[in-house]
C-alpha cells in the first residue's frame, strides 16, 4: 500500500554526495530532514531535539503524571527557561514504563500486596518491553541519558506455538510450523501455476519465474512437492540432527498435514514478527524499562512531588490551580498555582476529576475505555528453556488465557535462576485474569505453562502478578481507540484548551500503549504550548 | 482476536467493529477467536469473568486515583434499564460490551448482580429488556 515517491535526483550529483554534502554544512538534523525528504528514514515521526526558545521569564507550568510523556514534558519546558513543577500519584516515577524486582512490595486495587521475592538481578517488565528500532524518540532519549540497551528476540524459531485443542496439546517449534505452512501454500500455489491456472494474474513468462520462487520460498522438490527431505529439514529441522565422526547420519523430520495445520490455527502466530511494530530489530534497556526514566528522573529531581494524588484541576483567565492530597493517606491537601498546565493523566482517571475544560475535550474524556493486560512474572530454579529445550529469549503463543510465555532476551546459557514471562494476556481474556486474587493469578500462570514446559512442576519457586485495571496510578492498560472515536474526539482531546494541554500515549495515532506514543504526544504538546505562550 | 484483522488494521487502516487499539500488545494468538470471549453462562460465573476485575468480589468496588463504583447496596440498580444500559454502551472508562456479551449473559449477570451483594430488586429481566435497549 506504499506509494513510492521517488523524487528526480539533483543532476550530476548523487544523492548519497548530496546528503554528505547537507550533513557538513548544516550538521546532522539537517541531514535527518533532509534525509527525510528524499525518502529515506521516513519511518518515524520524531523530528529530533526539541529545541524551544523565548521562554518568558518566570512562567510556570505544573506538569501532571512523571510517566514518559510528562517526564518530558518536565524536562524540556525546564531546558527552555520554564519554571516547572511536576507531581506524581505514585511513589516512584516512570508509569507504565516499570520494573518489578526482589524486594519490591507492590499493592493493587481491592487492597491485596505483593511481595516480589525475584533473586538479585532479575526483573520483569510488567508494563511495555520493547523499543522497536524506528521508535526514534524513545531511543535518543535513551541515548542522551547513556541507557544500554540489548536486542529483544520477537521471532525465535525454536520457541513453542500451541494449541490446546490440537496435535494432542503438544507444543510446535515456530520454525515447524513457519516451513510447513509455507511449503504446503506454495505447493498449492505451484500446483495452480503449472496447470496454468493462474493465467490471468501471470504473464506466460513470469510462470517460470513464479514457480522457481515457490520451489525456492517453500523448500519444494523438483516436481515442487513439500516433504520429508533435506531441503525442508534446512527450514523445519532434522529428526536426526547433522553430527560428526561415526554418529548417525542426519534425518529428516516429517511435515505437519497441511489440513492438520489449518485446522489448529497455529499459522495465526507466523506474522507477529511480520508487523512493523515488531519487526528486528528491537531493543530492550539493560536491567529493566525503568532504566530511561529513572535517568530522566535523575536530571530533574528538583522538580518532582512524588505521592501526590491529584482531586482538582481548576483554570481561570490567569492560570491554573492544581489541588492534591498525599496519595498514601488522602490528606495533607496542597495546592500548585501555575500559568499553564499539562496533563498527562490517564483517561480512566481524567475522567473522575474535577476539571474545568470546554465540552468538546470533556466529552471525549469521557469517551474513551481502557484496555485490559496482565503480566505475570515466574522466577524459575534454573533455565530449563535454554538448558533443555534450547530456546534463547523470545516468545511462545498459546491459545491458552496466558497467551504468551516470553524468555529472558539476557544472561543467555549462563547457570541459576531465571524469570519468565509467564502470562502476557490481553483484552477479555485478560479481565478474566485480572478479577482472580493475584495469587491465583499466579497459580493458574503455572498450571497453564506447565501445559507447554512440564518441568514448571518442579522448578517454579515464585512470582508476582499485575493486571493493569487494577494498577492504582494507571486504571487501566491503554485508552482503547477505534476509528469512530478518532473521527469523534482526537483532535479536541489533543487540541489546548485555554491553559491545559493533554498529552500521552492516548493521544497517539497508532501508538497507543508504546512508549514512543507517550514521547511524540508530549513533544507535540509542549513545542504548541510553547507557541502559544510566546505568541499569545 | 484473529490476526486477519489485526493485519488489515496496521495495513489499509480499514475500521474495525471495536478495534483494539492499545497497539503495543496486538500480538496475535493462535486459536483465539474460536469462541466467544466470555464463554461462561451463569451469572456469577459471569460476573467474575467480566465485571470483578474493577468492581472486585463482592461488588465492593475500589478507589485509588479514582473509584471503581460498588454494586453492593446500590440503589441505582433498582430501575433495571439502569445496568442494563451500563453493560451494553459502558461509561467513561468503562467498556461497552455490547460486542463481547450475548442478551442471555446480560440477562443472567444483571439479574445476578441485582438480587446479591446486599442487593434484592426481584423483578425479572427478560431478553426483550436487553434487546429493547441494545440500539
Amino acid at each position: 500500500m506504499t506509494a513510492r515517491f521517488n523524487p528526480p535526483e539533483p543532476q550530476g550529483m548523487k544523492r548519497r554526495d548530496l546528503l554528505q554534502m547537507i550533513g557538513l554544512i548544516a550538521g546532522g538534523s539537517a541531514l535527518y530532514n533532509a534525509m527525510t525528504t528524499l525518502g529515506f528514514a521516513a519511518d518515524s515521526q520524531y523530528t529530533g531535539p526539541v529545541t524551544l526558545r523565548g521562554a518568558p521569564a518566570g512562567t510556570r507550568i505544573v506538569v501532571l503524571g512523571a510517566g514518559w510523556a510528562g517526564l518530558l514534558a518536565a524536562l524540556e519546558l525546564r531546558d527552555a527557561g520554564y519554571s516547572v513543577q511536576l507531581l506524581d500519584y505514585n511513589d516512584r516515577i516512570g508509569g507504565r514504563a516499570w520494573s518489578l524486582r526482589g524486594g519490591d512490595v507492590y499493592t493493587e486495587m481491592g487492597g491485596e500486596t505483593q511481595r516480589c521475592e525475584f533473586d538479585s538481578g532479575l526483573y520483569v517488565n510488567p508494563g511495555p518491553w520493547r523499543i522497536p528500532y524506528h521508535h526514534r524518540g524513545v531511543l535518543a532519549y535513551a541515548r542522551r541519558f547513556n541507557v544500554t540497551l540489548e536486542p529483544f528476540i520477537m521471532v525465535n524459531y525454536n520457541a513453542y506455538v500451541h494449541s490446546s485443542r490440537h496435535f494432542g496439546g503438544k507444543p510446535k517449534r515456530f520454525r515447524e510450523v513457519q516451513a510447513d505452512f509455507h511449503g504446503h501454500v506454495a505447493e498449492l500455489l505451484a500446483k495452480a501455476t503449472s496447470k496454468e491456472r493462474l493465467d490471468e494474474a501471470v504473464s506466460r513468462e513470469d510462470q517460470e519465474k513464479l514457480l522457481a520462487a515457490l520451489r525456492s520460498w517453500g523448500a519444494l522438490d523438483e516436481n515442487y512437492a513439500y516433504r520429508a527431505n533435506f531441503d525442508s529439514a534446512e527450514r523445519r529441522g532434522y529428526e536426526v540432527n547433522k553430527g560428526g565422526g561415526l554418529m548417525p547420519p542426519p534425518l529428516p523430520s516429517t511435515p505437519i498435514g497441511l489440513q492438520d495445520l489449518l485446522n489448529s490455527n497455529l499459522w495465526e502466530a507466523l506474522n507477529s514478527g511480520q508487523i512493523h511494530q515488531w519487526q528486528s530489530t528491537i531493543f530492550q534497556p539493560v536491567g529493566g524499562m525503568d532504566m530511561t526514566p529513572k535517568a530522566i528522573g535523575r536530571e530533574i529531581e528538583n522538580l518532582i512531588t512524588l505521592n501526590a494524588q491529584v482531586k482538582q484541576i481548576k483554570q481561570d483567565e490567569r492560570g491554573v490551580t492544581v489541588s492534591y492530597v498525599d496519595s498514601r493517606t488522602g490528606k495533607d491537601a496542597r495546592q500548585v498555582r501555575a500559568d499553564w498546565c499539562v496533563c498527562t493523566i490517564p483517561l480512566s482517571i481524567l475522567s473522575q476529576l474535577d476539571m474545568n475544560v470546554g465540552a468538546p475535550m470533556s466529552a471525549a474524556i469521557n469517551a474513551l475505555p481502557y484496555e485490559s493486560a496482565v503480566k505475570t512474572g515466574l522466577q524459575m530454579k534454573r533455565r530449563f528453556w535454554e538448558e533443555d529445550d534450547a530456546i534463547y529469549g523470545g516468545i511462545t503463543f498459546t491459545d491458552l488465557p496466558i497467551q504468551q510465555i516470553a524468555y529472558p532476551n539476557t544472561s543467555y546459557n549462563k547457570p541459576g535462576k531465571g524469570v519468565l514471562l509467564g502470562t502476557f494476556a490481553f483484552g477479555d481474556p485478560a479481565l478474566s485474569l485480572t478479577g482472580m486474587s493475584p495469587r491465583l493469578r499466579v497459580q493458574k500462570a503455572v498450571e497453564y505453562g506447565a501445559q507447554i514446559h512440564p518441568q514448571y512442576a518442579t522448578e517454579f519457586e515464585n512470582g508476582i502478578s499485575v493486571a493493569w485495571h487494577r494498577v492504582p496510578g494507571a486504571m487501566g492498560c491503554a485508552a482503547a481507540w477505534d476509528s469512530q472515536l478518532q473521527a469523534a474526539h482526537y483532535d479536541n482531546l489533543a487540541q489546548l484548551d485555554g491553559r491545559i494541554v493533554l498529552a500521552g500515549d492516548h493521544l497517539s495515532r497508532g501508538l497507543t500503549g508504546w512508549q514512543e506514543g507517550a514521547v511524540l504526544s508530549s513533544l507535540d504538546a509542549i513545542t504548541r504550548l510553547h507557541k502559544r505562550i510566546v505568541n499569545g | 482476536m484473529k490476526f486477519l484483522s489485526i493485519f488489515i488494521l496496521f495495513t489499509l487502516a480499514v475500521s474495525l467493529p471495536r478495534a483494539h487499539s492499545a497497539d503495543a500488545m496486538k500480538v496475535t494468538m493462535p486459536g483465539v477467536g474460536e469462541e466467544r470471549a466470555f464463554p461462561q453462562t451463569q451469572g456469577a460465573d459471569l460476573y467474575q469473568a467480566a465485571c470483578q476485575a474493577c468492581h472486585m468480589p463482592e461488588g465492593v468496588g475500589a478507589t485509588a486515583a479514582a473509584t471503581y463504583p460498588a454494586l453492593a447496596k446500590d440503589p441505582r440498580l433498582k430501575p433495571k434499564a439502569f445496568p442494563i444500559t451500563r453493560v451494553l454502551n459502558g461509561s467513561k472508562a468503562m467498556p461497552s460490551f455490547k460486542a463481547t456479551l450475548s442478551d442471555e449473559q446480560i440477562v443472567a449477570v444483571v439479574g445476578y448482580v441485582r438480587t446479591h451483594f446486599g442487593n434484592h430488586y426481584s423483578d425479572t429481566i427478560s431478553l426483550e429488556d436487553v434487546k429493547a435497549l441494545r440500539q
